[in-house]
C-alpha cells in the first residue's frame, strides 16, 4: 500500500530525514516512535504531499506522490499534529467544507453524521470550533481525516494534549478503525504505540533504527526485571542481607533518598521472582520495607535514552539491551526524579 | 475550488471584515451619488474615479488574511493535502475576494437605473468604467493575495499591500516628480537622459490610474483590459508558486 524508498528531506542545510526505507501493506497499523524532532512529522508530511522530498520515492497504492499527488491525496486522511481547523466555523460547517474540498461521493448528510457519531462530536456540531476544548478540537480534526473514508489514515500524535479518558477513547477508535484501514500513527510514547499498533518503526534523528512488532521490541526492552526497594536500615547490613536472598543476582545501593532509609537496586536471576523473598528477608531482619517497585516501568526512559544516542550506537544497544539497562540504571536512577518531571512537562 | 470559494466568501461575513468593507463602500458611494445627483449631472461613472482612494484603503482589509491566516492557523495542511490543485485553492480565494468587491459595487447599478429612469443615458459610458473598476479591483486583489501568501502575519500583509497598491496606482504622480536631465553633450549623459525618460514613460503608462482613466472614454480599448488581466494572471500565478515554494523549502 505504501512504499518508501531512499527517502531524504533536507531543510536548507539541515538533513531532517535521511535515507528512510519502509513498506506498509494494506490493513497494517504501524506506529512511528521517536522523540520530538526525530523526523516523524516530516515523513508524514511528505507521505501526505504537504512537503516535497529531496530524494527517494514515495508511492501510495501504486501512485507516486510527486507525479500523481491528487491520486495519493484522495487515498489519505491526515490528522496533523495541530488539527487544521477554521476556528470561526461551526463543526458542521467545517466538515461540510472538508466534504466539498475532498470531492467526496458518498451521500453528504449521512456520511458526515456517521463520521461525527464515530468520533462522538455529534452533540457539539452546532458550536463554533473556537469555543471547543482541546480534546474536542482534536476529535474534529480526526473527523476531518475520516471524511471520504480514505483507505490510509495518517495520524500525527493523535492523543497529545488529551486527558486520560480521551486518550483511551481515541485509542479505542484507532483500534476500531484499524480493522479496515491502513493506519500510520506517530507518538513519542511507547505504551501508546504498544496499545494499538501491530508494528513499530523507531525513528531517531531522521533515520529508522528499528522496525519490528511491539512484542519483539518489548521482549528486547523488557529484559529489565530489576526491582527498586526502599528500606529503613543501614546500608551495609542490608546489602549483605539482600545478596544472599535466593534468586538474587546482584544488589546495588542507590544511596539514601528519604531520611533514614536506603534504596537498593535488586537484579534477579533469569526468570526468578524474588519479591516475596525480599520482603521476607527484610522483615526477618526486623527492618521496614517502605516500597518495592518494578523497574520495568522505566522502559520509557530507556527508550528515550536509546534515542538520545548516536543511531549506530542505538542499534547496537537494541542488540544487547541488557547491558545497556544495567549501564543506564547506574547513571539514571539519580536523575530519575528530574527526568520524570521533564517528561510531565513535555 | 468551489468549496474554497464558498468558505472564503462566508468567512468575510463570519467576522466584521466583510460588513466593514461593504459599509465603507456603500457609505461613500451614497455620498458621491447624492452629490452628483443633486448637482444635476446624469453621469454616474464619475463615482468610480472618486472611489479609487476608498478602494486602495479598503483593499488590505479584503486581502490581508486571504493566505496568511491559513498558514498561521496551520489550516494550509488540510488544504494542501486534499485532492485539490494549488491553482484551485488560489483561484477560489481570488474569486471570493473579487465577489466581495463586486458586491460593494452593486449600488452603482441601482444609481444608474435611477438616473436612467429620469433621463436618457448612454449605458456604455457607465459599463466601461464599471468594467475598469472591477478589473482594477481584481488586479489589486491579486497583488494583495500574493503579498498575503508571503507572510504569516495579517498586519504585515495589510501594510505591505497598502504601500504596494498605492504605488501601483499612483506611480504616475511620482513620475512627475522626476526631472529628466538636460541633454548632455557626451554619450553617457545622453544615454542617462534617455534611460530616465524611458523610466518616466513606463511609470506614466503602467500606473493603474492611467489605465483606469482610459476606461472612462466611450471607446473600448482591449489593451487596457489585457493589461489588468495580465496583472491578475501574473499575481495569481505568483501566489501559486509561493504556495508551491513552501513545500520545497
Amino acid at each position: 500500500m505504501i512504499e518508501v524508498t531512499g527517502l531524504s528531506k533536507r531543510y536548507g542545510t539541515y538533513l531532517a530525514v535521511e535515507n528512510v526505507n519502509f513498506s506498509i501493506s494494506k490493513g497494517e497499523v504501524v506506529g512511528f516512535l521517536g522523540p520530538n524532532g526525530a523526523g516523524k512529522s516530516t515523513i508524514m508530511n511528505i507521505l501526505t504531499g504537504y512537503l516535497s522530498l529531496t530524494q527517494g520515492t514515495v508511492t501510495v497504492d501504486g501512485f507516486n506522490v510527486i507525479d500523481n499527488p491528487e491520486d495519493v491525496k484522495k487515498r489519505i486522511g491526515y490528522l496533523p499534529e495541530i488539527p487544521p481547523l477554521y476556528i470561526d466555523m461551526t463543526v458542521k460547517e467545517y466538515l461540510n467544507f472538508i466534504y466539498d474540498l475532498k470531492k467526496v461521493k458518498f451521500p453528504k448528510t449521512a456520511h458526515i453524521d456517521e463520521v461525527m457519531r464515530l468520533v462522538q462530536i455529534d452533540h457539539v456540531k452546532g458550536r463554533l470550533i473556537k469555543n471547543l476544548s482541546k480534546g474536542y478540537r482534536q476529535r474534529v480534526g480526526f473527523a476531518q481525516a475520516l471524511i471520504g473514508n480514505p483507505d490510509v489514515l495518517i495520524l500525527d500524535e493523535p492523543t497529545v494534549g488529551l486527558d486520560p479518558k480521551q486518550i483511551i477513547e481515541i485509542r479505542n477508535l484507532i483500534a476500531k478503525l484499524g480493522k479496515n484501514h491502513t493506519i500510520i500513527l506517530s507518538s513519542h510514547i511507547l505504551s501508546e504505540i504498544q496499545a494499538v499498533c501491530k508494528r513499530v518503526i523507531i525513528i531517531n534523528k531522521g533515520e529508522i533504527i528499528a522496525d519490528d512488532t511491539p512484542e519483539a521490541l518489548s521482549a528486547k526492552l523488557s529484559s529489565d526485571r530489576s526491582l527498586t526497594a526502599r528500606i529503613v536500615c543501614s546500608e551495609e547490613e542490608m546489602l549483605a542481607a539482600l545478596k544472599t536472598v535466593k534468586g538474587v543476582k546482584s544488589v546495588v545501593c542507590l544511596g539514601s533518598k528519604e531520611k533514614g532509609s536506603y534504596d537498593f537496586a535488586i537484579t534477579p536471576m533469569e526468570n526468578a521472582d524474588v519479591r516475596a523473598a525480599v520482603f521476607e528477608r527484610v522483615s526477618e531482619r526486623g527492618r521496614t520495607l517502605l516500597s518495592l517497585a518494578d523497574n520495568s516501568l522505566s522502559l520509557e526512559q530507556v527508550f528515550l535514552r536509546l534515542t538520545e544516542q548516536d543511531n549506530s550506537e542505538a542499534r547496537r544497544m537494541l542488540g544487547n539491551l541488557e547491558e545497556v539497562l544495567e549501564e543506564a540504571e547506574q547513571n539514571d536512577l539519580d536523575e530519575d526524579a528530574s527526568e520524570t518531571k521533564e517528561e510531565v512537562e513535555e | 475550488m468551489r468549496a474554497i470559494f464558498k468558505r472564503e466568501l462566508k468567512a468575510y461575513f463570519s467576522t466584521p471584515v466583510g460588513f466593514l468593507v461593504l459599509a465603507a463602500y456603500y457609505f461613500f458611494l451614497g455620498i458621491y451619488f447624492s452629490l452628483i445627483y443633486s448637482a444635476g449631472s446624469p453621469d454616474v461613472s464619475m463615482i468610480f474615479m472618486a472611489m479609487v482612494t476608498i478602494i486602495v484603503f479598503t483593499m488590505p482589509l479584503i486581502t490581508m488574511r486571504l493566505m496568511s491566516e491559513d498558514r498561521r492557523q496551520k489550516v494550509d495542511q488540510v488544504l494542501l493535502t486534499s485532492p485539490v490543485k494549488l491553482s484551485g485553492i488560489v483561484l477560489g480565494k481570488f474569486f471570493a475576494a473579487l465577489t466581495l468587491f463586486c458586491i460593494g459595487l452593486v449600488p452603482t447599478v441601482i444609481f444608474e437605473m435611477i438616473v436612467a429612469s429620469k433621463v436618457t443615458v448612454n449605458f456604455m459610458s457607465f459599463l466601461y468604467p464599471l468594467l475598469g473598476t472591477v478589473l482594477l479591483g481584481g488586479a489589486l486583489i491579486a497583488i494583495g493575495m500574493f503579498i498575503s501568501s508571503l507572510t504569516e502575519s495579517a498586519v504585515i500583509s495589510a501594510i505591505l499591500t497598502l504601500v504596494v497598491n498605492f504605488l501601483a496606482i499612483y506611480m504616475s504622480t511620482f513620475a512627475s516628480m522626476i526631472t529628466v536631465p538636460e541633454s548632455a553633450t557626451n554619450i553617457f549623459g545622453k544615454l542617462w537622459a534617455k534611460i530616465v525618460e524611458l523610466f518616466v514613460l513606463v511609470l506614466n503608462k503602467a500606473a493603474f490610474i492611467t489605465v483606469f482613466e482610459s476606461f472612462d472614454s466611450n471607446i473600448f480599448s482591449i489593451e487596457n483590459v489585457i493589461y489588468f488581466l495580465s496583472i491578475i494572471v501574473a499575481f495569481v500565478f505568483l501566489s501559486v508558486r509561493s504556495l508551491e515554494k513552501r513545500r520545497w523549502s
